[in-house]
């Protein structure tokens, strides 16, 4: 920002002033309706009014129950297993593009190309599985056609495989771009004198490429296992309405107007993805990545 | 919670000039109006004839927003309101929950509520609906005793399992939020669309007669049956299918104890936990895909999924069954935020509602209105003896878009009316006990 010198004496004001939208969007449409989340997960309800107090049986009734252990077991497997998959296939798809795509041209036009599964929406990225999965789908008549197998798989389609493959396909991208951007910016010349110095490729990327994307790894890291963490309408298509997720549970309490329990579970739940997403930055001081 | 309605699948088409008829111009003004008859006469001629200058000049700008679920909301019956009213009648859908909520939370946001009966257990003693009062409507009469008495016609008690829309049909007083024990000159709110569930099946591949609801929950449909997922409504279809293999008895299938609900989830994470369910289903389309895909060949139904399914070409059967149906009706009720001109044209256009149109446009996508004999009127012989009467269709019959719905010769499963109707065995409902079902349906979705 190019301020008049007259401002020059004020502006130690500047980065307030310009701070200030920002903070105001955050706290008019995220802090003020968090604050009330969690004030309300203390309240109690009878049958059909909320009743303002404070009371713990909102979390007492949660945590007692095995229900929300099973439903958080679920919710977390299925982000680990998810996150394991887009790691791999964002570091592998990122490594291809920034040490095995030479030119810049086709650098950026594959990276695109990564995007195209994007220009739809996600209902329809995930609805077209079901076709293809399913019991008289595309690939169990070609299995059958092939001879491959005798009768149609089940567990393609309505099962924790279904789930995992549209949680892969959707979330992909979200690890795949920042691990590609803190790779295209490693030093080559730092790999070419690994390489002189005799470094297998291998040795390469477990001590040069790894360590210097782990920015990357962490921000993409956070983006699926948050995704996976809050979503309930994947969980609920792709497996038939047969598995339940944490958002789930939550949303079938407030089917019924019971906003205190539901409140409640989502300031646990808030409270677990902040310790994931903690854990991760203690690992990679992500700031400091990035500004550096 | 049906979300989307049959209609949403098809090409919509306008609706023919010809079933345009005049109905709503039919309607005779509300009794307070009856007496600017002569002011009336000054607008003779004009599109709302017999309306006084005033009141018409000053409608045009009313607008009343109905929010509702897809398959009774629908925007031809807000557009058809619009031009035989004179004022605008505006349509918003939602799911089940999403209308709740959006009631209690935010009432002044809607002035007609067009929502399940089991909701006025909700919304009456938290008062946010208008008492109807009944000397300003004037089809009371008319509508079908199982609404007004909760009887059939012949005298018989409609079974009182879950919420018989009687059990909440009126109230003590104007704006009262207690419900009356009898009839009473005052109502929560006007009935409109109804019908009775049942299994839908795949008759081509179950490959024999079915006629007990346990068949949902016969291992010889492992991996090949379905329920539907919204707690309140699929713990009915599972208890209607438990009662009839004998396991438990219930007292009052919508309104389980604790005992009961345990009992149930039980039975049901055993049968899931042996491979019984393909899916659990929540929206409309998703029961279609279903059952068209073969992915499941018995399963709980609604009306216009069974025809969307046979509708592909493929087919599907709405088993009466021996236990009898559950059912479910819908009804609407002005805000309790409304006043003054606005209440005056909220009852117009209840008045309206149930002059006709309405009911034969519904009656085209398989749903029943509470004032047949009206909705009669805007239907051809052949339809309403399809629809109605059971009789076989002597011609090919579509729903209001055109597109069509069964073949000639074809006739309705489960047959007439009141063969349908007078076989409920319980009702949609929200049981007394739902903090308690919701938690443990969750235990069975995730089990």
């Amino acid at each position: 920002m190019r301020a008049p010198q007259a401002a020059s004496s004020r502006f130690t004001s500047a980065p307030y002033v310009l701070v200030a939208p920002l903070a105001l969007v955050l706290v008019v449409f995220f802090g003020i309706p968090l604050v009330l989340v969690v004030v309300v997960s203390f309240f109690d309800l009878d049958k059909f009014d909320i009743i303002p107090t404070f009371v713990l049986t909102n979390y007492s009734e949660l945590l007692s129950s095995p229900l929300t252990y099973t439903l958080y077991a679920k919710t977390i497997k299925y982000a680990l297993i998810v996150w394991a998959i887009t790691l791999v296939i964002g570091f592998t798809v990122s490594y291809f593009l920034v040490f095995h795509v030479r030119s810049i041209l086709w650098q950026m036009g594959l990276f695109l190309l990564c995007t195209v599964p994007f220009w739809t929406s996600n209902v329809i990225r995930m609805i077209s599985w079901i076709p293809l999965l399913g019991r008289h789908g595309l690939l169990n008549q070609s299995l059958i056609a092939l001879g491959l197998a005798d009768h149609p798989l089940e567990f393609l389609l309505f099962s924790d495989f279904s789930v995992v493959i549209a949680y892969v396909h959707l979330f992909s991208l979200f690890m795949i771009v920042p691990i590609f951007n803190s790779m295209a910016r490693i030093e080559r010349a730092v790999i070419e004198a690994a390489v002189d110095g005799g470094a297998s490729r291998f040795r390469v990327i477990t001590d040069i490429v790894i360590p210097l994307s782990r920015t990357g790894i962490a921000l993409g890291s956070i983006f699926v296992i948050a995704l996976v963490m809050g979503d309930f309408f994947v969980v609920k298509v792709m497996s038939g309405g047969q598995s339940a997720s944490v958002v789930a549970a939550m949303s079938n309490e407030i089917a019924i107007l019971q906003y205190p329990p539901a409140a409640a579970n989502a300031v646990c739940l808030l409270t677990i993805v902040t310790l994931m997403v903690a854990v991760i930055m203690r690992v990679v001081d992500v700031r400091r990545e990035l500004s550096g | 919670m049906r979300t989307v309605a049959g209609s949403n699948c098809t090409i919509r088409k306008e609706v023919p000039m010809s079933k345009r008829a005049t109905g709503g111009r039919k309607i005779t003004r509300r009794q307070l109006l009856k007496g600017a008859v002569a002011t009336a006469a000054a607008v003779a001629g004009s599109r709302v004839s017999g309306v006084p200058t005033v009141w018409a000049q000053n409608i045009k700008d009313i607008k009343l927003v109905q929010a509702g679920g897809s398959y009774s909301a629908i925007i031809d019956i807000g557009r058809q309101a619009t031009k035989d009213l004179g004022f605008q009648v505006e349509m918003q859908t939602g799911a089940h929950d999403a209308l709740l909520n959006r009631f209690v939370t935010q009432p002044n946001s809607v002035d007609i509520a067009d929502m399940e009966y089991f909701f006025l257990y909700q919304l009456v003693p938290r008062g946010v609906l208008h008492s109807i009062d009944l000397k300003k409507y004037k089809w009371w009469d008319k509508v079908v005793p199982i609404f007004t008495k909760g009887e059939y016609p012949d005298g018989r008690k409609v079974s009182r399992q879950g919420t018989l829309p009687y059990k909440v049909q009126y109230v003590d007083g104007p704006d009262s939020n207690r419900f009356a024990k009898g009839p009473t000159q005052w109502a929560t709110a006007i009935p409109t669309v109804y019908n009775a569930d049942t299994l839908g099946i795949r008759p081509d591949l179950v490959k024999r007669p079915i006629e007990h609801w346990h068949e949902l929950l016969n291992p010889e449909f492992k991996g090949r049956s379905a329920i539907l997922d919204v707690p309140s409504i699929g713990i009915m279809d599972a208890a209607m299918a438990i009662e009839s293999r004998g396991d438990i008895k219930y007292g009052d299938k919508g309104n389980m104890t604790k005992e009961e609900i345990d009992k149930t989830i039980k039975i049901l994470i055993g049968a899931k936990k042996s491979g019984q369910f393909r899916a659990f289903w929540t929206t409309f389309d998703e029961s279609v895909n279903l059952m068209a895909a073969g992915e499941v060949v018995i399963q709980s139904m609604w009306s216009p999924a069974v025809t969307a399914v046979r509708a592909r070409g493929i087919p599907c059967y709405y088993v009466p069954l021996n236990e009898g149906y559950r059912a479910w009706a819908s009804c609407i009720a002005p805000m309790r935020h409304l006043t003054g001109l606005k209440l005056d044209a909220a009852y117009e256009y209840l008045n309206w509602y149930q002059s006709g149109w309405q009911g034969g446009f519904i009656a085209k996508q398989g749903y029943y209105s509470s004032v047949p004999e009206t909705a009669r009127k805007f239907m051809t012989e052949d339809e309403w003896g399809f629809w109605y009467d059971g009789k076989d269709a002597k011609s090919d019959i579509k729903d209001p878009y055109g597109t069509l719905m069964e073949k000639a010769g074809q006739k309705r499963d489960g047959g007439a009316f009141w063969e349908r109707m007078g076989k409920v065995a319980c009702w949609n409902t929200l049981m007394d006990e739902n903090r308690y079902m919701v938690r443990k349906w969750n235990e069975f979705v995730s089990a």
